[in-house]
This record gives structure tokens, C-alpha cells and sequence, in this order.
């Protein structure tokens, strides 16, 4: 008896908190508003389904309580009702499903017109690549890094000499302009992850992963290391800072290219 | 009345193999330390796996501490807070999940509900847990060695796990790596074991579809760790080799601080798969039992047959099947071709349906029946909220876009302790209070039993459920504290301080759990031999505790399945499996 009253409590306090919560994610600043959906639409499938079944176990703990002189019934199956609820589980997860996959189809395939970016992880901070007038980045190879090539570039690649770099500042995006995030490691295991804009995927050193998105708000964003990366885990941060065009024209200006920066560690090394 | 499973006019087949003759211990330390009677080795399993579990739980304490009250402890700085949490982790799913549920309760239910005198390997038995023991000594000295325990994470990615900066350097992940590899050499002794008892070892009458649902569970997640764990063992293997002499299996070239390694070549993302390949298959090695187990209690305490046996006894088997091909769910967003995430949400949501089924059968279990809210009952009961509430979060996470925002936050640490922490766990303490009585001859206290399952039932939902949303604002898990992050609210710090204090009463209720255990062993209710009138055969053993070889001089046979609850016409409300069909209503 008490316990089908605990066991309904426990369903009306879920959902009272899930309806009173602060703590609820980020605003969106991303095109990936098809994610929050199929959140959205999981959580009505998942929250009825968790209620339905916890209420009616709560009522039978009520109904078939045991008492004096009553006695079980004796029904070792039911083929029907047993289809029936496979069934019907089965639509509904095909209704989570369905909406998952097609939203995961556009989150791997990457527009045509995407500008593309660079992010670099390391103990413990981010670094960038633009690709300069070319439109192009270079080659890189983990092996070429020193402290005058801190990202490793390969300086016989002439792709790479007008690549723009950023170390210890902000990334710049540009706004509603999608972009395709290459991503590099090169050391262990990071994930550069900007809650608002709900994308993120791992950096695996000896591979180059990728995903993709729009920035659809201006402002600076806060980027977070999703993966552990050992003792400063915590504090690899980072910000990202969308802004219009002729705001973001005006940073790119002054941004070095590789090609700058190796003339400057020269000039540097030679005095 | 549809299509009755219990089959009990088959006619009987004669024995196949004649009754073998045991080893019969001659001293006290052939009968009580180097035993080979299954129950023994189960007992020692389970006080050992306890035990290192209790060191678990202080660990979470002292992570608990620093996540609700950052700084309060000064002692734990993140390098410690990586090793609690590593060592929290690999000790809760590998030394005493697994441990228990198929060393301790398979070792004393699988020969025992079999209607078997022990297992058919007894000496190779005793050796599993010797093994097992040896493998958790190597485990606890890694927190005196110079460096202490490793500070990887549990799932010892590389190539942080092997790094000079990682916490735990020199020492810490070769002591782990080297534990790990001797656990799966004690756990393939006992899993063979079980593997062979079950299809071997079973008494007459005793058909495959009349076994309880609790060996059923064992029996699969035992062939399950048995292909799975072999994954574990090579990347470990792998491992310890690019740490030790500089191979490059999981190491790419890499500059760590400013200074270039010599390795080249290796695949990071190979680990994750074989790690995964065993991970994944993991969560169910520990989730069977407990479905098996949690079918079973349900049942006997209801005084109802368990609802749809053989839909039950499938979705074991195609869950265990299935489990074999979702790993990667672990890995949606490690880089991997993105196509294989379409294959892989595809067969996780798959896997959900055999699941739903056990759960609607659990729930139409106790529709109609004779509902005893006994202790065992009470854990079954919290088992089934927690898990439905753990499982159905698992379709935010195995739908692959969805896991995209989700993954490696908060939301996945929620959902994974309590889909596999807190649900099997209730589960674990349902059983003892179920078997106590058969181990022990006596009864737990019910006054205790009922205050530590609620203050665990309650509490542990109330640490869990709140943590989903830390997770859904995009607060990452592995980190020591939030610290200052623009998009978390001050109120946070409120919510994640209320946590740690209910995780600190919930940790300290457990005592009262072993103080029941202690204390009932010389004070509690005389049991009898069957305190729950329950109709499978451990209840039926002409002595209590059973005695060495279990049956006495003459095997039971087995005439019926598991489930005869309040059968229509029957005198009592249980018959047991060993109970000869009655002429008259035959």
C-alpha cells in the first residue's frame, strides 16, 4: 500500500521536476535546432512510457496486495497481449529512430559552401588553422612540431605558408556561414565541445575527424574538453566568438599567416 | 488457461551419467579456505567482491565530496580525482558486479537449482577464485605503489592511459593492466564452469526450458564475458606492451609536452573498439543475471508464475546476442566513420524491444497476483523503476544524433549508474535478502532491511535523476570541479551540494546493511528450509545450509518448471520443481 503510493509520488516528483527545472540545456546557437527535436520528441515517448509503467505497477502493488484467503492467478502466457506490446515498443522506438537517423544523415554530410576551420588539441589548450587566400590548408605531419612550428606544418607545402594560425586567443567564426570543423590532436584524446552549438566530436591523434555546423547567433561562446585528457581536463577551455561580416573581416586582418610567424621565430632565433 | 509450459506429463528419461563421487575435504582448510565446494568458492566470492566494493563506495564519497563541495578536501586535487574515479569505476563493474553476480551467485545457485552436487569442475573452481582474490590484491597494491593507482579514466583510452603526465605514473596503469589480465584468466576457469554445469550438469527432468530464469540469466551472460571478455584481455595485453617495451599498437606519433615519443603508427581508436567490443557486452554480462535473478523474485514473492517464461527465456538470449553488435554506441562521437552510425543506433534501439518485453513481463507478473512485500520484493520493485528510468534514457544516448550533445556529459554518468549501478545493485541486495536464508540457515532482519532499502531506493533516485540535467545543460563529465563555466546557473552549485549530501547518507545506510548481514548470522529468525515457500529445487535440499554435495544420498528429479505458483486445484500456493505430477489433476 504504501509502497504503490512512494512508487506514484516518484512519477508525479520526475515530472514535476523535469516541468520546474532550471537546469535545462543551453540556448541554441547553431542549425542544429533538428537535435533539440528529437531530444524533445524522446523525452514525451520516453517520459509517457516511463509513466505508464510505474503507475501501473503502482496500482497493482495496491490491487493485488496480498491479504487474507486471496490467492494469485494462474496464467503462464498470453501470445496476443505479449505481440501486441513488442509491437507497439516497436513503433515507438522506430518513432525515436526514424527522426535520429535522418537528422544524423545531415549532421555527416557537409554542404558544399562550408568554410572550413581547424581546430588543434593539446595538454592543455586549442590552437586554429584558417586557410589563407588559397583557400586551402596545408599539409601537416605531428612529427614536424617544435616550438617554431608549434602545429606542425609541412614548410616544403606551399598550401600551408599563407595558413593562418591562432594560439592562446579566440576563434572567429563568421556568421550563418556553416562551417566544417577539422579536428587534430597531438597528443591524447580531446573533444572540442561548445554546448550552444550541440556538435562535437573527438580529436584522435594520428587521424583528422570533422563535423559540421552553422552558427545562427553572434556572441562568445564558451568551448569545454569533452574528453578526458588527464589533470587539466577541467581548464582546457576555449572561446569561439561569432560576429557579422565586416566585424570578422576586420580580426581576420590581423591574424598571421604561417609563413609570418616561421620569418618571425627566424628573426627571433637570429638576435 | 493457454498452452502451459510446465510440460509435466513428458515422461521421464533415465540418468545418463551415474552419480560421481566428490572430493571430500579432510581438514578445516581443505573445507573452509581451499575449498572446492561450489557454495564455499560463492561465499568467498561474494565477501571478497563486497569488500572491494566497500572501497569503491568510499571512493565515490571522497568524489562526491569534491563535486558537491569543491576544495573542501584539499587533499583531492585532480590527480587524485582521476584515480577515485578510474579505480571507482573498474572496481564497481569488474570486481564486483561481475564477480558477484556470476562468481558468487553462480557458483552457489547454478549447482544448487540445477539439482547438481557441485560443479563439474571443482578443483579448476576453487582455482577460479584464488585467481580472482590474486587479481584484486594486484588491484588494491596499486594504491601503495610509488604514484598510486592509475588515473586513466576506466576505460584506460590511449594514449593518455600511458602518458608520463597521467596521473598514477610509473606504476599505476601496470598494476591495473596486470589485474585485469588475471581476472580474466580466474574468470575463464569459473565461466567454463558454469557453461559446462549448465549444459551438463543438470539433474534428471531438469530440461533446459525448466530452468529458472535466474540461471537462464546466468548461463548467458556467462557465454556473453566468456566471447567478450578475450577483447579485454589482448588490448590489455596490447597495452601494457607499448607501456612497457615501446611497441606502438595503440600509439600514433604524438608530442606530449613539447617532447616527441618514438611511436608511430598505432590506432588509439583500435583500443576503443576492442575495449567496447568487451565493454558493451559488459553492461549485460551484469544486467542478465539481474534480469534472471530479479524474474525469479518477483515470481516467488508474488506467488505468481513469472508471465510469458519462454518470451522471457528469448529475450535473454537475443538480448545477449544483440549486445554483441552496438558496441560503437560508445563511440559515436570518437571519430569513427560516421556511417557506422546509422548500423549501430539501429541495432542499440533494436535491442531496446527485447528489454521492453522482460520489463511488461515483470510488471504483468504481478497483475493478479498475491503481492508479499517482503524485502526481496521491495529491491525487485526499485530494480524495475530504476532500470526502466536508466533504460529508457539509453534511447537518448543509443539514438546517435541525440548522443551528439549528450555524450561525455553528466547526462551519460546519470544514466549508466542507474541503468547498471544502482539497478543491478538493488538487485543484488534483493537476493541476499532472498538467499541469506538458505546460505545461513537464518532470516535478515526485515526492520533493517526496510530502512536500508528505502533510504537506497529513494536516495540513489534522488542523486541520479537531478544529475540527467547538469548533464543536458552540457556540464561534461570527468571534470574535478564545474568551476566557472559561462552557461551553468549559481544554482547548480546548490543542486550538485544536495547530491553529495545524499550520496553521503545513501553510502552510510549501506552499513546498516552490513550490520544486518553480521548481526543475523547468530541472532536472526531460524529460517527453515524453505522460509519462502518457493518452488525451485535450492529450497528443496534436505539440509539447511545445504551440506557438502548438497542432496544428500539420491539426486531430486525434476518434474516441472519453476513457476508452479498458486496452481488452480493445488493444496498450497507452491509446488516445487521436484513435486511428482498428481494422478488426479495430471
Amino acid at each position: 500500500m504504501g509502497v504503490a503510493v512512494v512508487l506514484a509520488l516518484v512519477v508525479i516528483g520526475s515530472v514535476t521536476f523535469h516541468l520546474l527545472s532550471p537546469w535545462w540545456w543551453t540556448p541554441i546557437a547553431s542549425n542544429w535546432h533538428y537535435i533539440d527535436n528529437t531530444i524533445i520528441i524522446t523525452f514525451w515517448i520516453t517520459g509517457a512510457v516511463f509513466a505508464a509503467v510505474v503507475l501501473f505497477m503502482a496500482y497493482c502493488l495496491f490491487r493485488f496486495r496480498h491479504r487474507e484467503g486471496h490467492r494469485a492467478a494462474y496464467e503462464p502466457e498470453n501470445k496476443r497481449l505479449e505481440w501486441w506490446l513488442a509491437i507497439g515498443t516497436g513503433i515507438g522506438v522506430a518513432a525515436m529512430l526514424a527522426p535520429g537517423l535522418v537528422v544524423w544523415k545531415q549532421f555527416v554530410t557537409v554542404p558544399a559552401d562550408a568554410a572550413t576551420v581547424e581546430i588543434v588539441g593539446q595538454q592543455w589548450q586549442w590552437s586554429f588553422r584558417l586557410p589563407g587566400a588559397d583557400g586551402q590548408l596545408g599539409a601537416t605531419d605531428v612529427t614536424l612540431v617544435s616550438p617554431e612550428n608549434p602545429l606542425g606544418l609541412d614548410p616544403k607545402d606551399a598550401r600551408g605558408q599563407d595558413d593562418i594560425i591562432i594560439q592562446g586567443d579566440q576563434l572567429h567564426l563568421l556568421l550563418d556561414k556553416p562551417v566544417k570543423v577539422l579536428l587534430r590532436s597531438l597528443d591524447v584524446v580531446h573533444d572540442f565541445y561548445v554546448p550552444e552549438f550541440r556538435a562535437k566530436m573527438d580529436m584522435i591523434p594520428g587521424n583528422v575527424t570533422y563535423y559540421w555546423f552553422t552558427p545562427t547567433r553572434t556572441g562568445t561562446f564558451e568551448a569545454l574538453c569533452a574528453e578526458l585528457c588527464s589533470t587539466g581536463h577541467t581548464f582546457m577551455r576555449g572561446g569561439v566568438v561569432v560576429e557579422p561580416e565586416s566585424e570578422y573581416r576586420a580580426w581576420l586582418q590581423q591574424q598571421k599567416t604561417f609563413a609570418q610567424l616561421t620569418a618571425a621565430a627566424r628573426d627571433q632565433a637570429r638576435n | 488457461m493457454v498452452d502451459v509450459p510446465s510440460d509435466a506429463t513428458v515422461p521421464l528419461s533415465t540418468a545418463e551419467v551415474e552419480d560421481v563421487e566428490l572430493y571430500h575435504p579432510r581438514s578445516w582448510v581443505t573445507k573452509y579456505v581451499f575449498s572446492q565446494d561450489a557454495k564455499i568458492i560463492a561465499i568467498q566470492y561474494s565477501l571478497t567482491a563486497l569488500a572491494i566494493g566497500l572501497v569503491a563506495l568510499v571512493l565515490s564519497w571522497l568524489m562526491r565530496l569534491q563535486l558537491g563541495f569543491p576544495g573542501l578536501v584539499s587533499f583531492i586535487d585532480p590527480e587524485r580525482y582521476y584515480q577515485l574515479i578510474t579505480m571507482h569505476g573498474m572496481i564497481m563493474v569488474i570486481y564486483l558486479l561481475t564477480a558477484l553476480f556470476l562468481g558468487g551467485f553462480g557458483n552457489y545457485l547454478i549447482p544448487l537449482m540445477l539439482g547438481a552436487r557441485d560443479m563439474v569442475f571443482p578443483y579448476v573452481n576453487m582455482l577460479s577464485y584464488w585467481i580472482y582474490l590474486l587479481a584484486v590484491l594486484v588491484l588494491v597494491a596499486g594504491f601503495f605503489v610509488p604514484g598510486g593507482t592509475t588515473g586513466a579514466g576506466w576505460t584506460l583510452y590511449p594514449p593518455q592511459a600511458i602518458l608520463a603526465n597521467t596521473p598514477g605514473q610509473p606504476w599505476g596503469i601496470i598494476v591495473m593492466l596486470v589485474s585485469l589480465i588475471l581476472f580474466i584468466i580466474g574468470f575463464t576457469m569459473g565461466g567454463l564452469n558454469y557453461v559446462v554445469t549448465v549444459l551438463q550438469g543438470r539433474t534428471r527432468g531438469m530440461t533446459l526450458m525448466r530452468m529458472p530464469l535466474t540461471i537462464w540469466g546466468i548461463f548467458t551472460a556467462t557465454v556473453m564475458a566468456l566471447l567478450a571478455f578475450p577483447a579485454l584481455f589482448v588490448a590489455a595485453v596490447m597495452m601494457l606492451l607499448d607501456r612497457l617495451i615501446g611497441t606502438s599498437f595503440f600509439m600514433p606519433s604524438i608530442v606530449a609536452l613539447g617532447e616527441q615519443l618514438p611511436y608511430r603508427g598505432g590506432s588509439p581508436i583500435l583500443f576503443q573498439h576492442l575495449f567496447w567490443f568487451f565493454g558493451h557486452p559488459e553492461v549485460y554480462i551484469v544486467a542478465l543475471p539481474a534480469f534472471g535473478i530479479v524474474s525469479d523474485l518477483i515470481s516467488t514473492h508474488a506467488r505468481k508464475n513469472i508471465f510469458g517464461y519462454r518470451m522471457m527465456v528469448w529475450a535473454l538470449v537475443a538480448i545477449g546476442a544483440l549486445s554483441f553488435v552496438v558496441w560503437a554506441h560508445h563511440m559515436y562521437v570518437s571519430g569513427m566513420h560516421p556511417s557506422f552510425g546509422f548500423f549501430f543506433a539501429t541495432t542499440t534501439l533494436i535491442i531496446a524491444i527485447p528489454t521492453a518485453i522482460k520489463v511488461y513481463n515483470w510488471v504483468l507478473t504481478l497483475w493478479r497476483g498475491d503481492i508479499h512485500f517482503t524485502l526481496p520484493m521491495l529491491f525487485a520493485l526499485g530494480f524495475i523503476v530504476t532500470f526502466v528510468n536508466g533504460g529508457l534514457t539509453g534511447l537518448f544516448l543509443g539514438n546517435v544524433v541525440v548522443d551528439v550533445p549528450l555524450s561525455d556529459t553528466m547526462f551519460v554518468v546519470a544514466h549508466f549508474h542507474m541503468v547498471m549501478g544502482v539497478a543491478p545493485i538493488l538487485v543484488i541486495f534483493g537476493a541476499i535478502y532472498h538467499w541469506y536464508p538458505k546460505v545461513t540457515g537464518r532470516m535478515l532482519d526485515t526492520t533493517l532491511g526496510k530502512l536500508h532499502f528505502w533510504i537506497t531506493f529513494l536516495g540513489a533516485y534522488l542523486i541520479f535523476f537531478p544529475m540527467h540535467y547538469i548533464g543536458l545543460m552540457g556540464v561534461p563529465r570527468r571534470y574535478h570541479e564545474i568551476g566557472d563555466m559561462a552557461f551553468v546557473p549559481a544554482s547548480t552549485a546548490t543542486l550538485n551540494g544536495f547530491i553529495t549530501v545524499v550520496a553521503l547518507i545513501v553510502g552510510a545506510a549501506q552499513l546498516i546493511f552490513v550490520f544486518n548481514l553480521a548481526w543475523s548470522l547468530r541472532r536472526g529468525q531460524p529460517a527453515g528450509g524453505n522460509p519462502w515457500r518457493a518452488t525451485t529445487l535450492e529450497w528443496q535440499t534436505p539440509e539447511t545450509p545445504p551440506a557438502h554435495g548438497n542432496w544428500g544420498k539420491t539426486l531430486p528429479v525434476v518434474y516441472r518448471w519453476a513457476y508452479d505458483y498458486s496452481v488452480p486445484g493445488a493444496a498450497e500456493d507452491f509446488l516445487p520443481q521436484n513435486q511428482p505430477p498428481d494422478p488426479a489433476t495430471a
